[in-house]
Order: structure tokens, then sequence, then C-alpha cells
């Protein structure tokens, strides 16, 4: 065969022979001659696009895109101490395994009896979400945390009729932006008021004065995490939930899933609707690539109905004792009600919700215990060596995997500090000065599973020579 | 014209697996947990006592309990009930876009699986290199745009960054409380609909010319006033049909004061062909995971790639991947920025993926991938025109990349609708049909969308199961209201799925309807 440069290997019918005869049935000459007939001359680029030269080649491809990736280093090449919403937990083979079947990676919008193993393992994802939230609805997933965040509390107003929603001030200033995008500019007609609530500077949770101060007859909902963005294990989630009821208001609370085999499900404390990040479910994280927000609630109407994403309900078949799946209420979306629908639903992330569903089955109860109480053992001794060192003040002391480092005493700034761990291969945490003014030169450091005791030794070696 | 390719036989693969939940013996476990040390343990003591007493689990959650195994054939014999692109001639799938993704792209965005996005900057040069290029390079060639963002995780989450984008500009101006109309078309994704209604506007939707279906000029000068925010739209629409007068549209909605933003959902026929920046577009964006060859993922992860010009370059979300000499930077410090609509700088690997395939097809690839994707269409619409009881709805002849047609003459002679024939596509091992958004304005709609990944033989092949199911209508169309009959699953009871008594979305929630409802029966039993 004649080597043909215009054929290539992802367009089977850009063979000459093939494309002419197409043209030939249709009765153009080109696709020139074609969009001729679509797209005036005016709106047509009269020049090729100038574009670097391709590399149709796999094996050249992949020297040039892993030459540029050859510059990045990674958390396994380090030791990393990040976490502030992605965080590094360990991801079971079988995850990856599962993550990268064809069927499911290139599946997109099929249908119910073409796609039934997608959708099974949707509603499975759903169900062991509920288990870990002790809710009997749970959704697909939609784009992060702070989309599931912002959704329910979009879903506190509808619910309430009322437009005021408070939010714990110890929820990251990212997702407080995107809660702000969603509910709305102040300038316009319809939109959400959105107030912090303070939080308390020795314990690190709501500030239960400031909480009652703003709750009225005007609040639809009230939004604090478990633990929060600081680390902190929010133990007033009954008396948070209570005046919220008080007032007439829903209350949603945020969780870090990997946390609640051993941490208490928010509906022990009176959550409506739980909300939360599936990353740390078997998902890398993929350089923020891998995060993924769900949302629960109880099972009742008035809650399925305000739900924005999809929700895979199970249903029988013809056959006895077959299960089918598919979606509930799906005219509560937007893809039927357009401008009318309850938010909007769209590609986000489903894959990550296979994904969880396999990590959580691999885990199990007792893994999901154990994984959590490795998190809180390793965090801890990581907290405790480190308050050993000269200057070094751990500010919050109910956390679970993140604490708050302040670093005053020191007289070094935060990234002084990151900078000389950096050359010793170590990710410090992440800085939280220009974030929380008030806690001074604070860092937020991330402890899980996947850290040893010879890791976390490294760290505060580190730290005493760096601080020296 | 070549006689049709003979169907095969097809069934899909019937496992008749259990939920998970059903699975598995008490004490069975997947994987075990790192180990903690001693020294750690004797440091600390017990995690129980680390934590108040009253923020401990009770009991364990109820979840599976099953060896590794058992999980992996479990999540196997689901992937296999999934009949995924990769598997199957998927252009019935309109505009979605279903090309191939290139295998080479999944083995390299592997390098990012442990990088976390807050690293040193120093430590990330690398993917910020691709982030910058795939904008400044290859999005401003093919849109004519100036600055980009990669922070929405989906094409409906970047018309909300444009809707934001939209708030900002209005309100700086003053004209917020004033400006708060978005104007869309039927034929446009819904989410160019709802998407703007949540971001606090009213949406006024046109409809096209009855007879040609083009979106109508008139209409929109009739829409545009003082209040006008903005459009969005798409271009081609779902129909197929481009608007060719869409340049004096943007020009009639500068002059009524709003901005113009445009959904690129159905760019794949057009890459390097006909861009935003001459039909006179504020901002575009373009799915990551349709045009550029990054997977759909079973419905996402995906990006939505925001393109805007210099005059808007100061709303786009923060952070922007700027470059300075050699070195690139995450650039928080834009005080008008919208802020953010999603942690971090979005779905980085996505674009790696776009990077690789865009550097594998280069300006002549494109071309011929929109080039090929607009004559598969073409050559489809030759083939399906011949099918009994289809119809082409609309009198504008030549269709871009897909054609929105009808069966509505199928149903009226034979009584199977578009629903009936998209259960039975199935049994041939085609994916369901894309048939249309709501409402349905072409009725009994469907959508193929034969994108340069399918060859001549592809498509005769899925035009003969279309021919065959069109056959079956006509002489058993009971088969056809009874399909699917080799799915791995039968016909469901989908009025449960509606059914607050019945729905179920958690299998706990299940059990409790289903325990209930036996109870019920049972103390019907005894009455």
């Amino acid at each position: 065969m004649a080597s043909d440069k215009r054929v290539h290997p992802y367009i089977p019918n850009s063979v000459p022979e093939v494309k002419a005869e197409l043209l030939n049935e249709i009765g153009v000459k080109d696709a020139d001659e074609l969009y001729s007939h679509m797209i005036p001359d005016r709106l047509r680029l009269k020049r090729p696009m100038d574009l670097p030269s391709p590399l149709p080649s796999e094996s050249d491809l992949r020297r040039h895109v892993e030459g540029l990736l050859a510059k990045n280093s990674t958390c396994k090449e380090n030791i990393s101490f990040l976490g502030a919403g992605c965080w590094q937990h360990y991801v079971p083979a079988v995850c990856d395994e599962i993550a990268r079947r064809a069927e499911f990676l290139s599946a997109y919008s099929g249908e119910y009896y073409s796609d039934l193993g997608r959708f099974q393992a949707f509603f499975e994802f759903q169900s062991m979400i509920g288990e870990l939230v002790d809710m009997e609805v749970a959704c697909l997933s939609t784009y992060d945390w702070s989309a599931a965040a912002a959704n329910a509390v979009r879903m506190t107003s509808r619910l309430t009729g009322r437009r005021e929603v408070l939010v714990a001030g110890s929820v990251s200033p990212s997702r407080l932006s995107t809660i702000r995008n969603f509910a709305g500019l102040p300038g316009m007609p319809v939109h959400i008021d959105i107030k912090t609530v303070g939080f308390d500077s020795l314990t690190g949770m709501v500030d239960l004065g400031d909480l009652s101060r703003k709750l009225s007859s005007n609040t639809a909902g009230v939004y604090f995490e478990n633990p929060s963005y600081l680390g902190v294990i929010e133990s007033q989630g009954d008396e948070i939930s209570a005046a919220a009821h008080k007032a007439g208001a829903e209350v949603v609370v945020g969780v870090d899933p990997i946390s609640l085999g051993v941490l208490a499900p928010p509906t022990e404390y009176g959550a409506d609707i739980v909300c939360g990040e599936v990353q740390p479910l078997g998902v890398h994280m993929n350089c923020g690539g891998g995060l993924a927000g769900f949302i629960a609630s109880r099972d009742e109407e008035r809650y399925v109905a305000e739900y924005p994403t999809h929700l895979i309900s199970i249903a029988p078949t013809r056959r006895e004792g077959e299960h089918g799946f598919g979606y509930c209420r799906f005219d509560r979306t937007s893809y039927v009600a357009r401008e009318r629908a309850k938010d909007w639903v769209g590609t986000a992330t489903a894959m990550w919700t296979i994904v969880a569903a396999n990590y959580l089955a691999l885990m199990g109860p007792q893994g999901m215990k154990e994984v959590g109480e490795a998190i809180l053992q390793k965090s801890h001794y990581a907290a405790q060596i480190l308050a050993e060192l000269e200057g070094l003040k751990i500010l919050f002391p109910q956390f679970f995997k993140e604490f708050v480092i302040n670093f005053d005493a020191t007289g070094k700034s935060v990234p002084a500090v990151n900078k000389a761990l950096l050359k010793k291969g170590i990710f410090g945490g992440k800085d939280l000065t220009g974030e929380y003014p008030g806690l001074g030169a604070s860092s937020l450091y991330c402890v899980t599973e996947v850290h040893s005791k010879d890791d976390i030794d490294r760290l505060a070696h580190a730290l005493s020579e760096v601080l020296r | 014209m070549t006689s049709s390719p003979k169907v095969r036989p097809y069934h899909a693969p019937k496992w008749s697996e259990p939920v998970i939940a059903e699975l598995g013996r008490r004490g069975e476990r997947g994987i075990a947990v790192p180990e903690v040390e001693q020294e750690i343990r004797n440091k600390v003591g017990k995690a129980s006592g680390l934590v108040l007493a009253k923020m401990l689990r009770g009991g364990p959650p109820m979840l599976p309990e099953l060896s590794q195994p058992q999980v992996l054939r479990h999540y196997l014999r689901l992937s296999q009930m999934t009949l995924g692109m990769d598997l199957n001639i998927d252009f019935s799938e309109g505009t979605c876009t279903m090309k191939y993704s290139p295998r080479v792209n999944e083995e390299l965005a592997r390098a990012l699986a442990d990088v976390h996005p807050l690293q040193d900057e120093r430590t990330i040069q690398g993917i910020l290199e691709i982030v910058y290029k795939f904008g400044h390079v290859f999005l401003r060639e093919v849109s004519g745009m100036d600055e980009f963002s990669f922070q929405p995780g989906g094409g409906s989450e970047a018309v909300f960054v444009n809707a934001c984008i939209m708030r900002k500009f209005h309100e700086l101006r003053g004209e917020l409380a004033q400006r708060n109309e978005i104007i869309t078309t039927i034929f446009s994704h819904p989410c160019d609909a709802a998407v703007p209604a949540t971001a606090g506007f009213k949406v006024i939707t046109l409809y096209p010319d009855e007879d040609t279906g083009m979106p109508s000029t008139e209409a929109l000068k009739a829409a545009l006033s003082k209040r006008t925010a903005g459009v969005m739209i798409t271009n081609p629409e779902d129909t197929g049909i481009f608007n060719p007068d869409i340049d004096e549209w943007t020009t009639m909605v500068h002059e009524a004061g709003g901005l113009c933003s445009y959904d690129q959902a159905n760019a794949n026929a057009i890459m390097g062909v006909t861009r935003a920046r001459e039909a006179g577009f504020d901002m575009c964006f373009f799915n990551l995971h349709k045009t550029f060859g990054s997977p759909h993922g079973s419905d996402g992860p995906a990006c939505g790639a925001v393109c805007v010009t210099k005059d808007l370059a100061e709303f786009l979300p923060v952070p922007v991947v700027t470059r300075a000499g050699r070195k690139y930077h995450l650039d928080y410090d834009r005080p008008n920025s919208i802020g953010k609509v999603r942690d971090f700088m979005g779905n980085v690997p996505v674009v790696l993926r776009a990077y690789s395939w865009a550097m594998s097809m280069g300006a002549e690839g494109m071309r011929e991938a929109a080039g090929v994707s607009a004559i598969n269409s073409s050559y489809l619409e030759k083939k399906v025109l011949g099918i009994r009881g289809v119809t082409k709805p609309y009198s504008t002849k030549w269709r871009v990349d897909q054609i929105r047609w009808s069966l509505e003459k199928m149903n009226r002679e034979t009584g199977v609708s578009v629903v009936d024939v998209n259960r039975r596509v199935v049994d041939y091992g085609i994916q369901s049909y894309f048939l249309s958004h709501h409402p349905w304005v072409v009725p009994d709609p469907f959508t193929p969308e034969p994108c340069e990944t399918y060859s001549k033989a592809d498509i005769d092949y899925w035009v003969a199961v279309l021919e065959k199911i069109s056959e079956e209508a006509y002489s058993d169309p009971e088969l056809i209201k009874g399909a699917p009959h080799s799915s791995s699953v039968a016909r469901m009871d989908e009025t449960a799925l509606d059914d607050p008594a019945r729905w179920a979305m958690t299998w706990r929630a299940y059990m409790r309807k289903k325990g209930a409802q036996e109870e019920g029966r049972q103390s019907e039993a005894r009455q």
C-alpha cells in the first residue's frame, strides 16, 4: 500500500478512495463544496489554522507529551501533606482496573436497556452513600462538593420559600465563592442572600451565639461541615440543628465520607440534607480532576422533587425477580423542564461514582472503620509530635485528617517554610495566611492512612531543621 | 446505491447479576487497610479516644462484605452489561459527538493521578504548560478568542461561567437590575435555558421558522430590548441547521447592549471552518469530552473549556494559567473575576487528553475530522431518506453535523413510536438513540451524528439495522413494542420510577418499601 499522509488512524473515511465514494453519493466534489451550501462564504475561515506540526505517530506523541509531563513531580515522588479539599488516599488496584474499563469509560447517555450495568453501578453507589450518611435517598454525582453544597443551599430556599442561607464561616473561601455564584448577585431581582456565621477561635467550631443572632424567619437553611475545611470535628451539630429547625430552616451538612466509618452520620445530629465529596473513595487526586459531589436526604417526595441531579431508582421488570434501573422523576431535570427546572443537570462526574461504589464494596464496614481509625491515629500522632517542636502550635484540638499549625512564634512565614520543605522533598500544608488572616501564619496539614510513621517523623525532622 | 449489509444476530451479555448488597458473607473483606505502627498507637492511644464520644458512630454502616475476587467479578460483569462506544457503532447518540477517545491519552493521563492541585507551581510546570498551550495555541485558533478557562466540569457548567460573566459585566456597568433577560432558541441545548435561569436571569426562548427550521431573525428582533443581558445559543443547532445570519444576530444583540455566548456543543463538523470570532461572539465554550476526544466516562468527568475575548478576560474564574517568559503561573489576583465555580484549577486530566488529541491531529487533521464528519452526515442522510416511515423535518436542505429526523409517519402508520424503536435497536447491538431534548418540537425525533470515527461500513451497517426495524414495524409491530428481546434486562415497569411508594434510590429504601408492600399483601390476604 502506498503511504498516504492524509489518512489519519482515527479517521477511517480519510482514505481518499472511500471519501470519493461518499462524495459521489452526496453529489459534491469535496468538503468545501459541502460547506459552501451550509455556511455563508463571509463566515468561513479562508486559511488553514496556524497550529504546531502534528504528531500522528503514537510513539512521537508519547515522547512529546511525556517530555512535558516530566517537568511535574508528584505526591508519590515526594511526601505530601496537602489536603484542603483534595486528598491523597490509597486507591486499590481494583478501582483502577474498573476505572479503565472501556465499556464504562466510553459510555455516555445510553438508555436503560443498553446500559444496565452502568445504571446498576450508579444505584449501588447511591445505596452505599446512603448507608454511610444514613439517608434513604442519594443522587448520582455532581461536579464537586462545592457544587453539591451550592445545589443543597438552593434546595433549602425552594423548600422553605425563603431567600437567606447561613453558612459556617469555616467553609473554604473557594467553596463559599461557588455557593455565592450559585446564589446569585444581590443586584438581581431573584437571588439568595448568603451570610456567614463566625467560628470560635479556640475550638474552630460554629459560634452558636452568632448563629442564634443571625437565625430568623427569613432563614431558609444552615450549612456547616463535618469535618470542616480546617479539619475540625463540629460536635455541636445537635444544637445547631435544633436552633435552625426552631427557626423553620433546613439543616445541610457537608461531609468527607471517608470519616463515616468512625464519625457519627449527620442524621444523628439533625441533618435534613447531606452533601460531600466522592474523591476520597478510591479516586486519584488527578490534579483536582478526581472531584465529584453528592447529595443525600430522607425519602420524602418534597425533597426528591428538589434535586437538580439524576436520581437512579430500582424498578421491577417483566421477568419475575429481575431488577431494572432508571431515572426517577426525570421531568424535574433541566433536560425536560429547561428554565423551570431545579437548577440544572449536565455531564459531570458519573465515572467516579462507579469507582467509589467499587471502593466501598472492597472496604466494607470493617475497612471503613479501620481507615477512619488509621487516619485519626496518624493525624493525631503528627499533630502531637509537631506540637512538641518549639514555636509550633496546633490551633484546634478536635480534628479528623487535617489540622491547623500556627507558625507565629517561629517568626517564619508559611511560604518560607514550605519553600524550605520542598527542597527536602516534602510538600508542606496548605497556606491559610491569605484565606484566614485572623489565624496568623497558619497552615493546614493533611495526614491520611497512606502516611507512614517514617513519613511523619521525616516531616517533624525537616521542620525542626527549617525552623532552627 | 449498494445493497445493505446483512444484519448479524446479537445478544447482550446477561449475567442476572444481583445488587451488590445481596452478595458476600459477613466477615469477608476486599482490601486490607494500611497498618498503624505500634509506636503511633502507643503515643496517641485508641482512635475512639481521639473523638468526643457523642461524635463516634454507633453501629457500622451496612456496606457489603465481599472478598476481592468477588468484587472485581461483580463490577466486571456490570461493565460487560454496558454498551460503551468502544463496543458499538455509537453514533445514535447525536449531539454527543461519540468519537473515539485514543487509548494513548489514557496512558498519558496516568501521570497526573498522584498530583495534588495545590502543589507548588514549580512542581507542576509541565501540566501548566499543557493547559496554557491548549488554550493559547489550539483553542485560540479554533475559536478566534483570546483568553481561556478550564474550570468548568462540563458543558453546562461552562454555560454557568458564561452567565456569571454576563452578570458581572452588567453589574460593573450598573445595569444588572435592568438587564435580566437571556435569550436562547428551542434547538439550543436546554442548559442554555436552565443555567441562566439558575444564575437569576429570566429566559426567553425563540422558536424557529416553521417551514425552514431556521432560527428566526424576526423573533430575535422582537425579543431584544433594554432588558436583554445576552444570548446563549448553539450553531449549528440540534437540527443540524446552521444559522447563516449569525453575525447579524450578534450585531443586533450588541446594539441592544447584550453579550453573545456561543454554545459550541455542535462544533465537531465546523472546526477550522467557521469560528466564534468571525460570527461576532464575545465568548464560547467547547466540550472537551466531545469535540476534543476525551472519553465521555459514562457521563463525566468532563470539561467545558471557556473562551472569551480580551474585553471579558478580567471576569474569568480564578485561577487563570498565565505565562511569564518560560515560567507558567496560576493567577489568582484578578479583582473583577467572577470567583470560583469549581474547586482548584478545573479538570486538568481532561485538558491533557484534549491537548494530546489536538497534537495528534494538527490543523489539517482537525479540518479533516470536521470535513469527514460533515460528509458522513450527508452520506447517512442519503441512505436514511430511503427508509420507510422516516421523514426529514424542515425544508432546509443542507445540514452540518447531524439531522433531527422524525418517525411520526411510522408511528401514524404502524403504531410503533420512536421510543419503541429505541428499545428495539438495542436488540441489534446498537446503542439506543438520542431522541431529542424536550419539548419534542419534532415529533418522534431521533438525531444520529456520524462523526469522523465511523467508517463507511459502520454507517451502512447502522442504516441496515434501521431498515430492518422499519420492515419489522410494518410487518410485526408487536415485536418492536415488546422490545428489548436480546438485552441484559427485560422491559421495566417504568411507572415505578416516578411513584413515591415504589421508587427507591437506595437498597435500604427498596427493602423497606418491599417489606411494606409484602406486609400490605399479607394483611389483604388475611382480610
